[in-house]
């Protein structure tokens, strides 16, 4: 593909806060920033993977990808559309191209519908103008696709494993013939045989359905096994995106740094020669950020203005973005030479 | 020197009501004065039902039968109250959610003292010190403050840190950790591994760390040990078992873990799901998602036996095995 990509999702100063309860009875509501200045696009027919820890604003961001959480400010542009000003009407008719699979499949499968009822309820809202043979004959159409056998259409959720109540979940989202996926940690509570049948289960249907997947999770190897370009954030902004290849061979950033020596790898000698970044505590609370840069606090490089100056979301060589004041000293100082 | 603990034929099983299944079936292994143990599977192959054993924890409809030998003491056959001598003080367990295993009335302080109460026999004021002195050790900021939290105050990595420290508070022979840093981030995940290390070189302690994550095992085990609907399949050295795996389910476990050196390619899973403890398959439990079965696995149950350098497999396979794409 040698065109230019189209951008299938333009995602322009897009904030979300949550008001929670600030504890006692006469305390007052506290504001908690769970995404702010977030600008990315998503290219037709690529796998966009977004890591993160805990509390980082990862699955906040799919949701308001989808119009399922609504962003304080900012604009979500489906081929130019922008979805947050959508009547929920239009919206709705929208909702057959965007799709979404959990983590948890069994918790996201109704468990008084049978199989096939699970798999054909979004056609019944979203393509109203299926009869009910179209519909049946479309569901086993998708069950085929996804690797579940004909006959399992009339049992009930509880009848399978985990992996297969997954197969079920991403046909579900197959069906509509949607163009983009969020896979919010889909492989998560799966085991491990069973978590490298689903990742190869997605990378076929994507090829085979020319889908646009997001691929939310916390595990970075996955990540990178099935991505074509990673999206780090850290606390509700982005640090760092680039392909997988620039994330993991040059990161620019100390966080994406500090994050690849963290995560394990399943090789014993190189497991032992390496060392990791020993990044200092945890994530502090999206209540009460850091001023300037909000990973000041855990990074190992920074300085007074750090603290003072919010570093701004620069647009690098081949378009990779980076928000770090400080990242060409860094990567002047300590050359990544190997570190994973 | 004699292993810290020998475990000879532990069987466990649990009554269902019209049935018998055996989560754990004649388990057999050796634990080394500081050494890790790392004990792989995946759901229902036993690997933690037959810890949870040795712990006196199972659930009531369990039973448990075999020997685990602690010095000349066997745990599995000590009453509740004797076996409340050695828990806590010689074998310690953590879990996979710390949030579950602490008391969320009680300060920090008070529970951690408690074992030191009970089983070094200290006063409050002493145990009290001791704890903080603890709590440092596993890395808890301000840990005189922290001491007075309660759980809820803390972080999920900051409770794993407690646990570690109670578990520690008597300096045990063995420290069990089941899925430990499951639940967590991976740079806390990173530091808590990075603990283990540290705490099993300075007290001598030996680990045994139960999980299904190979890049957990990789990072910090000696030995390991993969299990398969309730049997060891094959045991060694770490190294062996990455570089040399001789059971087909331990080179499928591999090549089904993404490594983030790897560029996106698609893995070469094992087919097919870990079986159901009721349902057993004949002959060897992994024959049907077995590349490599013969006539002779769908009718015999191989033996764990021994090879070279202390390693044990199960398995009738002789020869390489070439794996999916991957030769």
């Amino acid at each position: 593909m040698n065109q230019t990509p189209v951008n299938l999702l333009e995602i322009r100063n897009v904030k979300k806060t949550f008001s929670i309860s600030g504890g006692g009875f006469l305390s007052r509501p506290l504001t908690l920033t769970a995404l702010e200045d977030i600008n990315f696009t998503i290219r037709k027919g690529e796998t966009l993977g977004i890591v993160g820890e805990s509390g980082s604003g990862k699955s906040t961001l799919g949701r308001c990808i989808l119009q399922l959480l609504t962003p304080d400010q900012g604009q979500v542009l489906w081929l130019g559309q922008d979805l947050t000003k959508l009547p929920a009407e239009e919206m709705r008719k929208r909702r057959q191209d965007l799709q979404i699979i959990f983590q948890d499949p069994l918790a996201s499968l109704n468990p008084r519908m049978t199989v096939g009822e699970i798999i054909a309820d979004p056609l019944r809202t979203l393509r109203p103008e299926l009869n009910k043979e179209q519909r049946r004959e479309r569901v086993l159409k998708t069950m085929a696709a996804v690797g579940l056998l004909p006959e399992m259409i009339n049992r009930y959720p509880h009848e399978f494993s985990g992996g297969q109540a997954q197969r079920i979940g991403i046909a579900r989202a197959l069906v509509t013939e949607p163009k983009l996926i969020v896979c919010d940690e889909p492989v998560s509570a799966l085991d491990v045989s069973i978590q490298a049948q689903i990742l190869n289960l997605l990378a076929e249907l994507k090829d085979a359905f020319g889908l646009t997947l997001i691929f939310i999770s916390h595990n970075l190897s996955v990540v990178r096994h099935v991505s074509d370009r990673i999206l780090v954030l850290y606390l509700g902004r982005i640090v760092e995106l680039a392909t997988g290849d620039e994330i993991y061979l040059d990161p620019r950033h100390p966080y994406t740094r500090a994050l690849l020596t963290a995560v394990p790898i399943p090789d014993p000698r190189l497991a032992r020669l390496r060392t990791i970044d020993g990044l200092k505590g945890e994530i502090p609370s999206p209540i009460n950020p850091p001023s300037g840069c909000t990973f000041r606090t855990r990074c190992r490089f920074a300085e007074a203005q750090c603290a003072e100056q919010r570093p701004p979301l620069e647009t690098l060589e081949s378009g990779r973005l980076v928000a770090c004041l400080r990242w060409r000293e860094i990567e002047a100082a300590e050359p990544i030479a190997g570190t994973v | 020197m004699a292993p810290v603990l020998t475990v000879k034929d532990l069987s466990v099983r649990f009554a269902l009501h019209d049935s018998v299944v055996t989560a754990v079936n004649n388990l057999n292994f050796t634990l080394e004065a500081g050494e890790t143990l790392a004990v792989v599977g995946e759901s229902g192959s036993g690997k933690s039902q037959a810890f949870l054993a040795l712990m006196g924890l199972l659930a009531k409809n369990g039973s448990v039968s075999g020997q685990a030998l602690l010095g000349d003491v066997d745990l599995l056959a000590l009453s509740k109250t004797e076996l409340n001598q050695y828990r806590g003080r010689d074998v310690a367990m953590i879990f996979q959610d710390p949030m579950t295993s602490l008391n969320p009335a009680l300060r920090l302080k008070q529970q951690l003292a408690e074992v030191l109460v009970l089983h070094k026999g200290q006063d409050q004021k002493q145990a009290e010190t001791s704890a903080i002195a603890m709590l440092e050790r596993v890395g808890i900021p301000e840990p005189a403050k922290r001491a007075n939290a309660y759980p809820h105050q803390l972080s999920g990595g900051m409770r794993q840190r407690v646990m570690i420290a109670m578990a520690l508070l008597c300096q045990p022979k063995i420290l069990i950790a089941d899925e430990p840093t499951t639940a967590l981030d991976v740079t806390v995940q990173a530091q808590m591994l990075d603990l283990f290390k540290t705490l099993t070189d300075d007290f001598g302690t030996s680990l045994v760390l139960i999980t299904h994550d190979l890049g957990v095992v990789a990072g910090v085990a000696d030995r390991m040990m993969v299990m398969y609907g309730g049997r060891p399949v094959e045991k060694g050295t770490v190294d062996d078992l990455f570089y040399d795996p001789r059971h087909p389910y331990t080179l499928g476990l591999l090549h089904s873990t993404p490594h983030i050196a790897k560029r996106a390619e698609r893995l070469d899973p094992i087919q097919g799901m870990p079986p159901s403890l009721e349902n057993l398959p004949k002959g060897c439990s992994f024959h049907p998602r077995c590349a490599f079965a013969f006539d002779r696995c769908l009718a015999e149950r191989p033996a764990l036996t021994a090879l070279d350098n202390g390693r044990e497999k199960a398995c009738f396979h002789e020869g390489p095995m070439r794996y999916g794409k991957v030769a």
